[in-house]
């Protein structure tokens, strides 16, 4: 693959030679209020540059609102955002410029081809035709979508639009992947062939965030997670750190809590 | 188990409703409308009490013939079959079939279709109360009707439902339904000139449709009305059976079709290639245009508007043909003009959430607004300036050519502009990507409205100079002012082509994503 992120050098560290790297992605006090349902109540994380961040939490917990206000789609009420240094909600052009982008539960132009679809996305981004055309037929092989590159988007499955709207979001080579649920509905080959890639993404110095109900997937793939649950962050950290020697699914209902023990539903075992 | 069925067809209408004020008053309006139109009906029936027996006989066989042939045909031919109780959606919960069945047909009389067509029906009694048994039979042969209108148009959708899932088929079907809707005056025309000819053959067909499953219900009352009961009950049991028949073909096809999940089907693969992309200049505006072009020709939303613009011409040179003044046909291309370049006045709405690539691409306001309009403008501008040419052959009225070519200029290029900042700042409820262009689309009717007739006003506002110079030269019939419209119209309208690009892109630079937001509501 030829989308390796550039490294560390060149970015815009306005910090002294003391202070300490800056991360990829920096969220403070991140606030979004639907009418009246506060849906992200001040979350702040930073993300280290090259790490590999799974952000966990039950449904509802605010994780695709929370994404969607670092990566510029949805404008926060409260706090900043900064991608590399580069504060999203003021530069927005320039931050964008470091980040692909996968949303969860948006539209895509499905009307083209998955060929030209990706071939869109370089484009808008104002890359150069030859540039676009080698990456995109990199990335359709390497997703195993050669062989669809002709079919419209809207006749895809699910699995294949969502690995169509994940090569749209690598076709810049950003140093930032923000991926929101991005193995839903994706078959376990592909699933395998995606985290192979990101896993060479990462070692050759790339950052990616990632959101997922699947702790197991999140607790083998990530070196860094956060639990997030109604609205806020309740614990962040190497894995290590925040599973404290159980699993990760057991820390993770430990922290959300709900579990019930109920006594009821006899009724179910009496057929 | 019925009753339950019908209580969750009226929830999911309250709770639809429930969604925001303004769905309650977009029913309302459709509901209006369907009043205004049920009033008529209903008079004309209870007038055609007073008349004699034959002509309203005639009329009502005809008119519930055809109300059956349009529950068979409408729900499919514009893909916009009233799903919210989809018989698939019942799949795991064993219903018993015959009150499944039940729930189901009488389920679909809830809404504006099936209660107009209810009462409509329901007024022939009105017609027939000539006598007690005609107005019996007219009340039970309404009954039937209309029960059979249903079960039919369920068979039909039934039957269909692989046919009609398939995306192909949905796209081409609800643009060839517009040929007809667009036409639908020529065609009135050429059936009332028709039936002015043959008055006769009317009154044979009813006669001849009331023997058959598509009359024998409607021609009870008026069996009954003149006395002849043996034909009534003869036409009794044929509608009878028709509804019994129906029930039974709807019977089958839903079992199987609930064991065998209609499949969508696959669309031929094509060759690869970036087609447009590849051809147009490697610039973000120029990917923008490649994007819309393929959308113009492949999303039926939009293929709908090129469905009906060459239409437009014929639609004109009919009226003229038939009143022998051309006036407003000179004036198709301005008209064509305008509904071009306003139709990209909805595009981020028809974007849907799919607009969110073009923000977290960062693609640059104005390039976005530039791609849409060129690609609209790529076609529009011969298609407007060839039908502003073309309908002086007609007239042969030539020094009247560059007054309406710079009104059309004019209107062209100022609706592009305008289109452009609207777009970039409001979104309207349209259908969603891969609805119908004619499903009710969710979302805030009075602000489409507002925002629809607002921008119409404010075009009007901004193409007055160049009208003004189009009406002194039609009243003073001096050629000097439809000169000055020709160089006006490109240069005022050029202008605020690009005022309305570069506003569009500024705001669109400083509120891409509220204006996400806003689509997000309605996906």
């Amino acid at each position: 693959m030829t989308f390796q992120p550039p490294g560390q050098q060149g970015q815009p560290a306005p910090a002294g030679p003391s202070s300490p790297p800056v991360p990829a992605l920096s969220l403070l006090g991140l606030a979004k209020r639907f009418g009246d349902k506060i849906a992200v109540d001040g979350i702040s994380l930073d993300v280290p540059a090259g790490s590999f961040y799974g952000v966990v939490g039950p449904n509802g917990a605010g994780k695709t609102t929370t994404l969607s206000m670092a990566t510029g789609l949805l404008r926060p009420d409260f706090g900043t955002a900064l991608v590399h240094g580069v504060d999203v909600w003021q530069h927005p052009l320039e931050a964008k410029k470091l980040m692909g982008i996968l949303p969860d539960g948006v539209r895509l132009f499905d009307r083209l081809s998955g060929e030209q679809l990706v071939t869109y996305a370089g484009l808008l981004r104002g890359m150069d035709r030859e540039m676009v055309a080698s990456r995109v037929a990199e990335l359709l092989a390497a997703l195993d979508l050669a062989n669809d590159a002709g079919t419209l988007v809207v006749d895809y499955s699910a699995g294949m639009t969502k690995k169509i709207a994940l090569a749209s979001a690598l076709i810049h080579a950003p140093r930032l992947l923000v991926l929101d649920e991005p193995f839903e509905s994706v078959d376990p080959i592909s699933a395998a062939n995606i985290r192979d890639i990101l896993d060479r993404y990462v070692s050759s110095g790339g950052t990616v965030i990632v959101s997922s109900h699947v702790m197991d997937l999140v607790q083998r793939m990530c070196d860094h997670v956060a639990v997030v649950a109604g609205g806020r962050v309740l614990a962040a950290g190497t894995v290590e750190e925040v599973r404290a020697g159980a699993t990760l699914e057991d820390r993770f209902v430990q922290l959300v809590g709900g579990r019930n023990h109920t006594e009821g539903l006899e009724w179910l075992r009496t057929f | 188990m019925v009753a339950h069925l019908l209580r969750l067809k009226l929830t999911l209408l309250r709770n639809s409703v429930r969604r925001s004020p303004w769905q309650l008053v977009g029913l309302g309006i459709g509901a209006l409308y369907a009043l205004g139109i049920v009033a008529v009906c209903v008079a004309g029936l209870f007038v055609l009490r007073g008349v004699e027996i034959e002509l309203a006989q005639t009329v009502v066989v005809l008119g519930g013939a055809t109300a059956l042939l349009g529950w068979a045909v409408i729900p499919v031919a514009v893909s916009a079959a009233d799903m919210t109780l989809d018989p698939a959606r019942f799949t795991t919960f064993a219903v018993p079939m015959p009150q499944l069945l039940a729930g189901l047909a009488l389920g679909g009389l809830i809404g504006i279709p099936g209660l107009a067509t209810s009462l409509v029906a329901l007024a022939t009694v009105g017609t027939w109360s000539r006598s007690l048994p005609a107005a019996a039979g007219a009340l039970l042969g309404a009954v039937l009707g209309v029960l059979s209108c249903i079960v039919l148009s369920k068979v039909v959708t039934t039957a269909t439902a692989g046919l009609a899932s398939s995306r192909r088929f949905k796209d081409i079907s609800s643009v060839a339904f517009l040929i007809p809707l667009v036409l639908t005056g020529p065609i009135v025309a050429g059936i009332a000139r028709g039936i002015a000819g043959s008055g006769d053959f009317l009154t044979g067909l009813a006669r001849a449709l009331s023997w058959t499953p598509a009359g024998a219900a409607f021609s009870l009352g008026g069996e009954l009305a003149a006395g002849s009961y043996a034909a009534a009950t003869v036409k009794f049991l044929i509608a009878a059976a028709t509804l019994a028949g129906l029930a039974l073909a709807w019977k089958v096809l839903l079992q199987r079709a609930l064991v065998t999940p209609p499949y969508a089907g696959t669309s031929k693969r094509r060759t690869g290639g970036t087609g447009l992309f590849g051809l147009l200049p490697a610039t973000p505006a120029a990917a923008v245009a490649a994007r819309s072009l393929y959308y113009w020709l492949r999303d039926p939303r939009y293929a709908g508007a090129l469905v009906v613009v060459p239409l437009l011409p014929v639609l004109f040179l009919f009226q003229g043909s038939q009143s022998g003044f051309y006036g407003p046909f000179q004036f198709v291309g301005p008209l064509t003009a305008f509904l071009l370049a306003w139709s990209i006045s909805t595009d981020v709405s028809y974007d849907s959430t799919a607009f969110a690539l073009h923000v977290a691409t960062g693609v640059r306001g104005a390039d976005d607004r530039l791609g849409r309009a060129l690609a609209c403008l790529s076609f529009a501008l011969p298609v407007a300036v060839l039908f502003s040419v073309g309908p002086f052959f007609f007239t042969g009225d030539w020094d009247k050519l560059p007054a309406v070519l710079g009104l059309c200029l004019g209107v062209l290029f100022t609706g592009l502009g305008l289109a452009s900042v609207i777009s970039a700042r409001y979104t309207v409820s349209v259908p969603l990507p891969g609805d119908s262009p004619f499903k009710k689309p969710p979302g805030n009717v009075a602000q489409t409205l507002a925002v629809q007739f607002g921008g119409m006003a404010v075009l009007l506002v901004l193409v007055a100079p160049e009208a003004a110079l189009v009406a002194a030269q039609f009243i003073t019939g001096s050629s000097v002012p439809g000169w000055i419209a020709l160089a006006l119209g490109p240069v005022l309208g050029l202008t605020l082509f690009a005022v309305g690009v570069r506003t569009g892109g500024a705001w669109l630079d400083r509120r891409a994503p509220e204006l996400l937001a806003q689509l997000a509501v309605n996906r």
